[in-house]
Protein backbone atom coordinates (compact mmCIF):
# COMPACT_ATOMS: atom_id res chain seq x y z
CA UNK A 1 0.00 0.00 0.00
CA UNK A 2 1.83 3.34 -1.13
CA UNK A 3 -0.44 5.47 0.75
CA UNK A 4 0.66 3.71 3.88
CA UNK A 5 4.13 3.86 3.14
CA UNK A 6 4.08 7.31 2.39
CA UNK A 7 2.56 7.57 5.91
CA UNK A 8 5.51 6.08 7.41
CA UNK A 9 7.91 8.32 5.31
CA UNK A 10 6.54 11.36 6.64
CA UNK A 11 6.10 10.13 10.04
CA UNK A 12 10.00 8.85 10.57
CA UNK A 13 10.71 11.82 8.92
CA UNK A 14 9.25 14.34 11.20
CA UNK A 15 10.03 12.42 13.96
CA UNK A 16 13.85 13.02 12.75
CA UNK A 17 13.35 16.87 12.35
CA UNK A 18 11.61 16.93 15.87
CA UNK A 19 14.50 15.24 17.36
CA UNK A 20 17.10 17.20 16.01
CA UNK A 21 17.39 20.98 17.29
CA UNK A 22 16.88 23.76 15.40
CA UNK A 23 19.33 25.92 13.59
CA UNK A 24 20.50 28.54 15.91
CA UNK A 25 18.49 32.43 14.51
CA UNK A 26 21.05 34.08 11.73
CA UNK A 27 23.54 35.72 14.20
CA UNK A 28 22.32 39.34 12.12
CA UNK A 29 18.84 38.77 12.22
CA UNK A 30 18.76 37.65 16.11
CA UNK A 31 20.89 41.12 16.55
CA UNK A 32 18.38 43.30 15.17
CA UNK A 33 15.98 41.45 17.06
CA UNK A 34 18.15 41.90 20.41
CA UNK A 35 18.50 45.31 19.37
CA UNK A 36 14.70 45.93 18.93
CA UNK A 37 14.37 44.56 23.10
CA UNK A 38 17.22 46.79 24.14
CA UNK A 39 15.30 50.03 22.11
CA UNK A 40 12.03 48.72 23.74
CA UNK A 41 13.82 48.78 27.26
CA UNK A 42 15.07 52.56 26.62
CA UNK A 43 11.68 53.33 25.78
CA UNK A 44 9.71 52.11 28.25
CA UNK A 45 12.15 52.73 30.91
CA UNK A 46 14.74 54.75 30.59
CA UNK A 47 17.29 52.06 31.15
CA UNK A 48 18.82 49.39 29.20
CA UNK A 49 19.24 46.07 29.90
CA UNK A 50 20.92 44.50 32.72
CA UNK A 51 22.10 40.85 34.53
CA UNK A 52 24.88 41.65 37.21
CA UNK A 53 22.74 43.53 38.91
CA UNK A 54 20.06 41.13 39.63
CA UNK A 55 21.99 38.98 40.82
CA UNK A 56 23.55 41.71 42.95
CA UNK A 57 20.13 42.55 44.33
CA UNK A 58 20.02 38.32 45.21
CA UNK A 59 23.02 38.62 46.88
CA UNK A 60 21.71 41.91 48.63
CA UNK A 61 18.43 40.22 49.79
CA UNK A 62 20.44 36.90 50.79
CA UNK A 63 22.42 39.04 53.26
CA UNK A 64 19.93 41.27 54.69
CA UNK A 65 18.29 38.11 55.52
CA UNK A 66 20.93 36.31 57.34
CA UNK A 67 22.55 39.34 58.55
CA UNK A 68 20.51 42.67 58.27
CA UNK A 69 22.75 44.82 60.64
CA UNK A 70 25.81 43.86 58.52
CA UNK A 71 24.08 44.58 55.20
CA UNK A 72 23.35 48.12 56.75
CA UNK A 73 27.17 48.61 57.74
CA UNK A 74 28.25 47.27 54.71
CA UNK A 75 29.53 50.62 52.72
CA UNK A 76 29.03 48.69 49.39
CA UNK A 77 25.91 46.96 50.02
CA UNK A 78 24.40 49.64 51.64
CA UNK A 79 24.54 51.79 48.87
CA UNK A 80 21.62 49.58 47.39
CA UNK A 81 19.49 49.24 50.50
CA UNK A 82 17.21 51.73 49.75
CA UNK A 83 15.96 51.25 46.07
CA UNK A 84 13.98 48.54 45.96
CA UNK A 85 11.95 49.17 43.14
CA UNK A 86 14.84 49.36 41.08
CA UNK A 87 16.16 45.64 42.91
CA UNK A 88 12.48 44.32 42.16
CA UNK A 89 12.55 45.86 38.45
CA UNK A 90 16.30 43.54 37.97
CA UNK A 91 15.09 40.36 39.76
CA UNK A 92 12.10 40.41 37.33
CA UNK A 93 13.48 41.03 34.31
CA UNK A 94 15.85 37.91 35.03
CA UNK A 95 13.11 35.93 35.46
CA UNK A 96 11.90 36.88 32.31
CA UNK A 97 15.00 36.05 30.93
CA UNK A 98 15.04 32.48 32.23
CA UNK A 99 11.39 32.17 30.96
CA UNK A 100 12.36 33.64 27.61
CA UNK A 101 15.44 31.54 27.33
CA UNK A 102 13.64 28.00 28.53
CA UNK A 103 10.93 28.87 25.90
CA UNK A 104 13.03 29.55 23.05
CA UNK A 105 15.39 26.58 24.14
CA UNK A 106 11.87 24.20 24.45
CA UNK A 107 10.54 25.37 21.05
CA UNK A 108 14.02 24.55 19.32
CA UNK A 109 14.54 21.15 20.85
CA UNK A 110 17.44 22.23 23.19
CA UNK A 111 16.31 21.69 26.55
CA UNK A 112 19.04 19.31 28.16
CA UNK A 113 20.66 18.96 31.47
CA UNK A 114 24.24 18.72 30.36
CA UNK A 115 27.68 20.19 31.24
CA UNK A 116 28.72 21.30 28.03
CA UNK A 117 32.85 21.14 27.53
CA UNK A 118 34.92 20.73 25.13
CA UNK A 119 36.20 15.78 24.51
CA UNK A 120 40.26 17.40 25.77
CA UNK A 121 38.81 18.22 28.96
CA UNK A 122 36.66 16.51 31.69
CA UNK A 123 33.08 18.17 33.03
CA UNK A 124 35.00 18.44 36.08
CA UNK A 125 37.57 20.17 34.94
CA UNK A 126 34.94 22.70 32.88
CA UNK A 127 32.84 22.70 35.85
CA UNK A 128 35.76 24.01 37.94
CA UNK A 129 36.47 26.74 35.10
CA UNK A 130 32.91 28.06 34.62
CA UNK A 131 33.07 28.91 38.62
CA UNK A 132 36.38 30.51 38.24
CA UNK A 133 35.18 32.08 35.47
CA UNK A 134 31.56 33.33 36.89
CA UNK A 135 33.70 34.25 39.82
CA UNK A 136 35.78 36.89 38.21
CA UNK A 137 32.88 37.83 36.28
CA UNK A 138 30.66 38.80 39.39
CA UNK A 139 33.37 40.42 41.00
CA UNK A 140 34.44 42.58 37.57
CA UNK A 141 30.84 43.38 37.02
CA UNK A 142 30.53 45.13 40.59
CA UNK A 143 33.77 47.13 40.09
CA UNK A 144 32.92 48.08 36.63
CA UNK A 145 29.31 49.27 37.26
CA UNK A 146 27.43 46.21 35.03
CA UNK A 147 28.54 43.86 32.78
CA UNK A 148 28.43 42.79 29.07
CA UNK A 149 24.25 43.47 29.20
CA UNK A 150 24.45 46.85 31.68
CA UNK A 151 27.81 48.50 30.98
CA UNK A 152 29.10 47.14 27.41
CA UNK A 153 26.06 47.11 25.46
CA UNK A 154 23.53 49.32 26.83
CA UNK A 155 27.03 52.10 26.88
CA UNK A 156 27.24 51.39 24.05
CA UNK A 157 23.80 52.53 22.53
CA UNK A 158 23.39 55.46 24.28
CA UNK A 159 27.17 56.31 23.32
CA UNK A 160 28.49 56.21 26.44
CA UNK A 161 32.05 56.65 26.11
CA UNK A 162 32.22 54.69 29.65
CA UNK A 163 30.14 51.85 27.67
CA UNK A 164 33.18 51.49 24.50
CA UNK A 165 35.98 51.59 27.11
CA UNK A 166 34.61 48.23 28.83
CA UNK A 167 33.50 46.74 26.57
CA UNK A 168 37.39 47.03 24.68
CA UNK A 169 38.38 45.95 27.96
CA UNK A 170 35.96 42.99 27.88
CA UNK A 171 37.00 41.51 24.91
CA UNK A 172 40.52 42.76 24.36
CA UNK A 173 41.41 40.56 27.38
CA UNK A 174 39.68 37.53 26.52
CA UNK A 175 41.13 37.55 23.06
CA UNK A 176 45.03 38.39 24.96
CA UNK A 177 44.14 35.20 27.33
CA UNK A 178 42.39 33.09 24.89
CA UNK A 179 45.71 31.21 24.09
CA UNK A 180 46.56 30.26 27.57
CA UNK A 181 42.98 29.06 28.07
CA UNK A 182 42.74 27.44 24.07
CA UNK A 183 42.93 23.49 26.13
CA UNK A 184 39.79 24.37 27.51
CA UNK A 185 38.16 25.41 24.20
CA UNK A 186 39.87 24.19 21.05
CA UNK B 1 6.71 61.12 24.21
CA UNK B 2 9.05 58.37 25.65
CA UNK B 3 10.59 56.88 27.73
CA UNK B 4 7.55 55.81 29.30
CA UNK B 5 7.68 54.93 32.86
CA UNK B 6 9.87 58.28 34.39
CA UNK B 7 7.85 60.58 32.31
CA UNK B 8 4.03 58.87 33.57
CA UNK B 9 2.63 57.75 36.57
CA UNK B 10 1.83 54.40 36.19
CA UNK B 11 1.88 51.44 38.97
CA UNK B 12 4.75 50.11 40.47
CA UNK B 13 3.04 46.40 39.00
CA UNK B 14 2.54 47.92 35.73
CA UNK B 15 6.61 48.33 35.76
CA UNK B 16 7.46 45.34 36.72
CA UNK B 17 5.33 43.44 34.18
CA UNK B 18 7.32 46.05 31.65
CA UNK B 19 10.41 44.19 33.43
CA UNK B 20 9.27 41.14 33.25
CA UNK B 21 8.23 41.32 28.96
CA UNK B 22 11.72 43.05 28.22
CA UNK B 23 13.10 39.91 30.10
CA UNK B 24 11.56 37.49 28.15
CA UNK B 25 12.15 39.22 24.91
CA UNK B 26 16.31 39.64 26.26
CA UNK B 27 15.93 35.76 26.76
CA UNK B 28 14.74 34.79 23.88
CA UNK B 29 17.10 36.69 21.60
CA UNK B 30 19.83 35.14 23.45
CA UNK B 31 18.79 31.75 23.73
CA UNK B 32 17.71 31.69 19.87
CA UNK B 33 21.29 33.68 18.94
CA UNK B 34 23.15 30.63 20.85
CA UNK B 35 24.28 32.51 23.55
CA UNK B 36 23.15 29.47 25.43
CA UNK B 37 26.51 27.59 24.23
CA UNK B 38 29.56 28.14 26.21
CA UNK B 39 31.76 26.47 22.96
CA UNK B 40 29.76 28.88 20.78
CA UNK B 41 30.28 32.22 22.88
CA UNK B 42 34.30 30.83 23.23
CA UNK B 43 34.47 30.61 19.64
CA UNK B 44 34.44 34.28 19.14
CA UNK B 45 38.23 34.41 20.63
CA UNK B 46 39.29 31.38 18.69
CA UNK B 47 37.64 32.69 15.25
CA UNK B 48 35.48 29.26 14.77
CA UNK B 49 32.50 31.01 15.38
CA UNK B 50 32.29 35.20 15.41
CA UNK B 51 28.46 34.90 16.21
CA UNK B 52 29.57 37.16 19.49
CA UNK B 53 30.61 39.81 17.54
CA UNK B 54 27.80 39.32 14.55
CA UNK B 55 24.96 39.95 17.40
CA UNK B 56 26.32 42.26 19.73
CA UNK B 57 27.51 45.20 16.94
CA UNK B 58 24.17 44.56 15.18
CA UNK B 59 22.24 44.65 18.63
CA UNK B 60 24.05 47.88 19.94
CA UNK B 61 23.61 49.76 15.99
CA UNK B 62 20.45 48.77 15.94
CA UNK B 63 19.14 50.49 19.63
CA UNK B 64 21.41 53.39 18.97
CA UNK B 65 19.90 54.09 15.72
CA UNK B 66 16.75 53.67 17.16
CA UNK B 67 17.35 56.03 19.48
CA UNK B 68 18.45 58.64 17.55
CA UNK B 69 15.64 58.30 15.29
CA UNK B 70 12.74 58.41 18.78
CA UNK B 71 14.53 61.17 18.91
CA UNK B 72 14.43 63.31 15.84
CA UNK B 73 10.47 62.98 15.47
CA UNK B 74 10.13 63.64 18.99
CA UNK B 75 9.07 60.20 20.30
CA UNK B 76 11.62 60.07 23.01
CA UNK B 77 13.54 62.65 25.38
CA UNK B 78 17.16 61.43 25.72
CA UNK B 79 17.38 63.78 28.25
CA UNK B 80 16.02 61.26 30.50
CA UNK B 81 17.59 58.32 28.83
CA UNK B 82 20.30 56.89 31.28
CA UNK B 83 24.19 57.58 30.27
CA UNK B 84 26.59 55.63 32.13
CA UNK B 85 28.66 57.47 34.07
CA UNK B 86 32.34 57.21 33.35
CA UNK B 87 35.27 56.25 35.51
CA UNK B 88 38.51 55.58 34.11
CA UNK B 89 39.82 53.38 36.52
CA UNK B 90 37.11 50.80 37.65
CA UNK B 91 35.65 51.14 33.72
CA UNK B 92 39.28 49.78 32.65
CA UNK B 93 40.10 47.20 35.36
CA UNK B 94 36.49 45.92 36.31
CA UNK B 95 36.05 45.03 32.08
CA UNK B 96 39.98 43.50 32.43
CA UNK B 97 38.64 41.22 35.14
CA UNK B 98 35.26 40.33 33.44
CA UNK B 99 37.45 39.45 30.01
CA UNK B 100 39.14 37.63 32.71
CA UNK B 101 36.10 35.65 33.85
CA UNK B 102 34.90 35.32 29.95
CA UNK B 103 37.47 33.31 28.48
CA UNK B 104 37.74 31.55 31.40
CA UNK B 105 34.51 30.41 32.29
CA UNK B 106 32.67 30.81 29.02
CA UNK B 107 29.91 33.18 29.77
CA UNK B 108 29.20 36.33 30.76
CA UNK B 109 26.09 36.68 33.83
CA UNK B 110 23.04 37.28 30.75
CA UNK B 111 24.12 34.59 28.99
CA UNK B 112 24.83 32.17 31.92
CA UNK B 113 21.18 33.06 33.15
CA UNK B 114 19.48 31.29 29.53
CA UNK B 115 22.17 28.70 29.37
CA UNK B 116 20.90 27.48 32.67
CA UNK B 117 17.38 27.93 31.65
CA UNK B 118 17.97 25.07 29.57
CA UNK B 119 20.16 22.76 31.24
CA UNK B 120 23.66 23.79 31.34
CA UNK B 121 24.96 22.70 34.13
CA UNK B 122 28.59 24.52 34.04
CA UNK B 123 26.26 27.38 33.12
CA UNK B 124 24.42 27.43 36.91
CA UNK B 125 28.09 26.81 38.76
CA UNK B 126 28.94 30.04 36.58
CA UNK B 127 26.26 31.67 38.43
CA UNK B 128 26.94 29.95 41.81
CA UNK B 129 30.60 31.57 41.24
CA UNK B 130 29.04 34.97 40.08
CA UNK B 131 26.97 35.10 43.38
CA UNK B 132 30.38 34.62 45.15
CA UNK B 133 31.92 37.12 43.25
CA UNK B 134 29.51 39.76 44.19
CA UNK B 135 29.59 39.09 47.87
CA UNK B 136 33.33 39.08 47.41
CA UNK B 137 33.45 42.58 46.30
CA UNK B 138 30.63 43.55 48.36
CA UNK B 139 32.89 42.66 51.48
CA UNK B 140 35.77 43.62 50.81
CA UNK B 141 35.25 46.89 49.00
CA UNK B 142 36.98 49.36 51.51
CA UNK B 143 40.38 47.96 50.04
CA UNK B 144 38.87 48.54 46.48
CA UNK B 145 36.93 52.04 47.12
CA UNK B 146 39.60 54.47 45.79
CA UNK B 147 39.68 52.45 42.87
CA UNK B 148 36.17 52.03 42.27
CA UNK B 149 35.38 56.14 42.61
CA UNK B 150 38.53 56.99 40.96
CA UNK B 151 38.88 59.07 37.46
CA UNK B 152 35.42 60.10 37.51
CA UNK B 153 34.37 61.77 34.30
CA UNK B 154 30.61 62.34 34.35
CA UNK B 155 27.79 60.73 32.09
CA UNK B 156 30.69 61.44 28.62
CA UNK B 157 29.21 60.66 25.39
CA UNK B 158 32.00 58.94 22.85
CA UNK B 159 30.53 61.69 20.35
CA UNK B 160 31.33 64.79 22.21
CA UNK B 161 34.58 63.68 23.47
CA UNK B 162 35.07 63.56 19.59
CA UNK B 163 33.25 66.04 18.55
CA UNK B 164 31.12 65.22 16.34
CA UNK B 165 27.02 64.67 16.59
CA UNK B 166 25.86 61.70 17.72
CA UNK B 167 24.40 60.83 13.87
CA UNK B 168 27.85 61.13 12.43
CA UNK B 169 29.41 58.77 14.97
CA UNK B 170 26.45 56.01 14.18
CA UNK B 171 27.90 56.02 10.28
CA UNK B 172 31.71 55.96 11.48
CA UNK B 173 30.41 52.89 13.66
CA UNK B 174 28.37 51.36 11.45
CA UNK B 175 31.25 51.38 8.67
CA UNK B 176 33.29 50.12 11.48
CA UNK B 177 31.39 46.97 12.20
CA UNK B 178 30.75 46.44 8.55
CA UNK B 179 34.56 46.47 8.47
CA UNK B 180 34.86 43.70 11.66
CA UNK B 181 31.92 41.77 10.15
CA UNK B 182 34.00 41.16 6.66
CA UNK B 183 36.56 39.88 8.52
CA UNK B 184 34.56 37.89 11.09
CA UNK B 185 33.43 36.01 7.55
CA UNK B 186 36.56 35.27 7.24
CA UNK B 187 38.19 34.37 10.21
CA UNK B 188 34.98 31.70 10.71
CA UNK B 189 36.47 30.24 7.01
CA UNK B 190 40.14 30.28 7.95
CA UNK B 191 39.86 29.10 12.06
CA UNK B 192 37.44 26.39 10.79
CA UNK B 193 36.82 23.72 13.22
CA UNK B 194 33.76 21.50 11.72
CA UNK B 195 34.04 19.12 14.91
CA UNK B 196 33.35 21.72 17.24
CA UNK B 197 30.75 24.06 15.32
CA UNK B 198 28.48 20.41 14.25
CA UNK B 199 28.26 20.18 18.08
CA UNK B 200 27.11 23.16 19.09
Amino acid sequence: MPDKQADTYINSKMKEKLRKPKKYMNPYAAGVLLGMVLLASFYLTGRGLGASGATRSLVIGGVTAVAPDHADNSLYFSKYLGDSQMKSWLVLEIAGVIIGGFLSGAWAGRLKFKVEHSPKITPKRRILFASLGGLLFGFGSQLGRGCTSGAALTGMSVLSLAGFVTMMSIFGTAFALAYFFRKNWI
Amino acid sequence: MGPFVPLHNISNELNLLIAFVIGLGFGIALEQAGFSSSRKLAGMFYGYDTTVLKVFFTAAITAMLGLIFLNFVGLIDLDIVYVNEYYVTSAILGGVIMGAGFIIGGFCPGTSFTAAAIGKIDAMWFILGSIVGILLFGETYRYWQEIYMSGYKGAVKISDILGIRDGYFALLLILVATLMFWVAELAEKKFKRDDITKEI
